[in-house]
């Protein structure tokens, strides 16, 4: 079974050509069905591969394809790398990317059937990517997957290119991703001029032989690779204005996988940076500070896709918390969770917006008698994401606060903060979105322009008229499938990692991973924490988030509407100003010297010098140009004198 | 005889030659001169050679023998040259009723 892993990734780029090439020709059914069935056959066969893999005593395995690049000694083969950490991946891509999939078949309808199949081979080719990211045995094929995934999300932010406003987001997710890819590509060269290879299964073995600060350089290019396309700080601007995209992109790209990759690398290289502690302590503090950046400011974010975006980049930060103190267990495990939860939460986001073509938080309230499903759904995943037990995010997120506490107590402080403050603006959207009365405008003020102008060729918005109270109805199937699958997903998802508390060895995810970061475990010293310290731990982490959520519920249930933000509000609904300071920082100063260099440099230096060059040639032809008499004897006369110049030449300077 | 004699004639022929070309103003004679100069050439090829092969004949038999071989190709090229040259000095003569090559500066307007 395990040979037949490169056709995993194949049928998602077959549905990507076929969609691509074909998509003037085939039908939008036609167009789904291949855009999702690929994904499912993936995803079958992603799920046979698993069980092999899950079986007691396997060990990780190579596929090779094809050499790739072979220079002197040093090979690069296409080659995939199938281990309990890629497949588990693979799950999650191909899972979370199929039910995706058939949710975008509703979301997208009223597109026209060109852009409808460009849509999904667009998602088909990024899943490809995905895939490559996930499976390859070496930072080369990893880079190439990086880099599509990359490609895909500025395909997709920009998909509805007509509008000037997405397509600069476009642009500035894939500068921004630009930015961190050149760290990852300066990384894999010193990988190669340090290790001779760059596959996996010959570094690390090799790794305790390097200097540590050889590995602190490598580990730190691969972090900021990380930190473009995982949205850290300092390049983490770019995810909130990604949700120019459609919905289900942002579920799929922008929550569930492609900003999982740069965990996903450093969980991959985990023994690197266990090896390399400063490297972990400046993924650790970039992890939590951009926990609590982004988590304050969610609290006064008005868009529902924006909260979501924050708190994705809250989420991650987490994440990488958990990568820096060495809970690499515990960052896969709320990768996964995240991966349901977030889903879920973009998704019924998207649910709503299908429903009443409105973003806004503030024009919403009451959709829960109009939307049971999405509700309830959503619901749970703010539970979730809120870290109440027993659903899934507890258990992830208990484990990083665990080992961030183990590292440094004050790592613990902040992160469970953070959690006060996810929970609480969780709860705010859910309050304000799903509870009170419906607050959005009334039919009878329609107003076509206004919501024309407003979102020009944005979320699926062909229908005419404002909603009010009474259009309002639950999604088709389509979209409430993928959404109470992924509800399930998110309540029991955690139970692949009880803690010991609990109960003894059933940390199923902590024993199937276990291999892929059995050298970073033999070199942490292994802390054992007293089970009543750990319960305590829980408890007030638990109590926090209950705050968080019980605050919120009375405080937006009773009074949903939102104020003008003031005062230090103000700075957080304006996102501490960041992109303003980067737009002063480092926009403006770059526009300034680009047209410095326009004004001065190319207009004083460079064509001057060309010019000259041209008038230089024009003045001397035309001196030269008197030579040319006509009279043949002056031909012959300047022959004649070559012929002797070249004889004297000859005979006496050479020598 | 010394390869000095053949030397100092064709050396004399090519000036000869030489002097002719830039002095007259004649295209026939502009001709012949440059024949002349040709021809200068072709004596001084083949006395060399005839030198070379004397002079090596007991250890390569054939040595020397391409010069005269060459002298051959350059009559061939130098009558192609003729044929050539005298159908436009003819050409030029139906024109300008005149074989002056001063008149040729025309071609400059």
């Amino acid at each position: 079974m395990i040979n037949y892993i490169y056709l995993v990734p194949l049928f998602p780029l077959l549905g990507f050509l076929l969609n691509g090439l074909l998509r003037n020709k085939l039908s939008k059914s036609l167009t789904a069905f291949i855009g999702c069935g690929t994904i499912l056959a993936s995803f079958l066969l992603s799920a046979a591969i698993f069980t092999e893999v899950s079986k007691a005593g396997f060990q990780a395995q190579t596929v090779t394809l094809f050499p790739f690049i072979q220079v002197n000694t040093l090979k690069i083969p296409f080659a995939f790398q199938v281990d309990q950490l890629s497949t588990l991946f693979l799950l999650i891509i191909t899972g979370v990317g199929f039910l995706i999939h058939l949710y975008s078949t509703s979301y997208m309808h009223e597109e026209t059937g060109d852009h409808y199949a460009r849509y999904f081979s667009y998602l088909n080719l990024f899943v490809f990517s995905m895939l490559l990211l996930v499976l390859g045995a070496n930072y080369v094929i990893m880079f190439i997957g990086w880099e599509g995934v990359g490609l895909c999300s500025y395909l997709l932010i920009g998909y509805w290119f007509k509008n000037l406003d997405y397509d600069n987001a476009a642009k500035k997710a894939f500068i921004m991703n630009r930015i961190g890819d050149l760290g990852f590509l300066l990384a894999v060269f010193l990988i190669i001029s340090k290790f001779g290879s760059a596959t996996f299964a010959d570094i690390y073995p090799k790794a305790p032989q390097i200097s540590v600060r050889a590995l602190t350089a490598i580990t730190l290019l691969l972090f900021i690779g990380a930190t473009g396309k995982s949205a850290q700080i300092p390049l983490y601007t770019w995810l909130p204005d990604a949700m120019a995209g459609p919905t289900p992109v942002s579920a799929l790209i922008h929550a569930a996988t492609m900003v999982t990759a740069g965990i996903y690398m450093i969980a991959r290289s985990n023994i690197l940076y266990t090896l390399a502690p400063t490297t972990q302590t400046v993924v650790a503090i970039t992890g939590l500070a951009t926990a609590l950046l982004a988590a304050t400011i969610a609290l006064k974010q008005n868009d529902i896709k924006k909260v979501l975006a924050y708190s994705t980049i809250s989420q991650l930060g987490y994440m990488f918390l958990g990568l820096g103190v060495g809970a690499y267990t515990g960052s896969v495990f709320h990768v996964m969770t995240h991966a349901f939860f977030k889903a879920l939460l973009f998704l019924g986001a998207g649910s709503v917006i299908h429903a009443i073509h409105e973003q806004d938080i503030r024009k919403m309230g009451g959709l829960r008698k109009f939307m049971p499903i999405t509700h309830i759904t959503f619901l749970f995943a703010c539970f979730a994401i809120a870290g109440i037990p027993p659903f899934s995010g507890f258990f992830s997120k208990d484990e990083i606060l665990a080992a961030a506490y183990q590292k440094n107590p004050v790592y613990y402080v902040i992160g469970v903060f953070t959690a006060l403050l996810t929970a609480f603006y969780m709860f705010r959207l859910y309050a304000t979105t799903f509870l009170g009365t419906f607050r959005g405008e009334n039919a009878h003020i329609e107003d076509h322009h206004d919501m024309q102008s407003a979102e020009p060729g944005s979320e699926p918005a062909s229908h005419n008229h404002e909603p009010d109270s009474h259009s309002i109805h639950e999604s088709p199937a389509a979209i409430t499938i993928p959404l109470i699958i992924l509800a399930i997903l998110a309540v029991i998802g955690g139970f692949l990692g009880i803690p010991e508390v609990f109960a003894k060895d059933l940390h199923w995810l902590g024993h199937f991973l276990g291999p892929v970061f059995q050298a970073s475990t033999n070199k942490q010293a292994a802390v054992l924490f007293p089970p009543s310290q750990e319960l305590t731990l829980m408890g007030i982490s638990v109590a926090v988030a209950l705050i968080g959520v019980i605050t919120a519920w009375t405080r937006f249930s009773r009074k949903p509407e939102l104020e003008e933000p003031t005062g230090i509000g103000a700075i957080l609904a304006n996102k501490w100003y960041v992109d303003e300071i980067y737009d002063a920082l480092i926009v403006r100063p770059l526009n300034a010297f680009g047209k410095f260099l326009n004004n001065v440099i190319e207009k004083s230096v460079i064509d001057w010098a060309v010019n000259g060059a041209g008038r230089i040639v024009q003045y001397s032809s035309r001196q030269i140009r008197l030579i040319q008499s006509g009279q043949v004897g002056g031909y012959v006369l300047l022959m004649v004198v070559g012929m002797v110049i070249l004889f004297i030449v000859e005979l006496f300077v050479k020598k | 005889m010394p390869i000095n004699y053949y030397i100092f004639l064709s050396v004399a022929l090519f000036c000869i030659g030489v002097a002719g070309v830039l002095t007259r103003r004649n295209a026939i004679i502009i001709f012949m001169c440059v024949e002349l100069m040709l021809n200068a050439v072709n004596l001084l090829l083949v006395a060399f050679s005839k030198m070379h092969h004397v002079a090596l004949y007991k250890i390569n038999p054939e040595a020397g023998i391409n010069g005269q071989i060459f002298v051959f190709f350059i009559m061939v090229v130098a009558a192609a040259e003729v044929s050539v040259g005298l159908a436009i000095i003819v050409m030029m003569y139906r024109n300008t009723h005149s074989v002056d090559v001063n008149f040729l500066n025309r071609l400059k307007h």
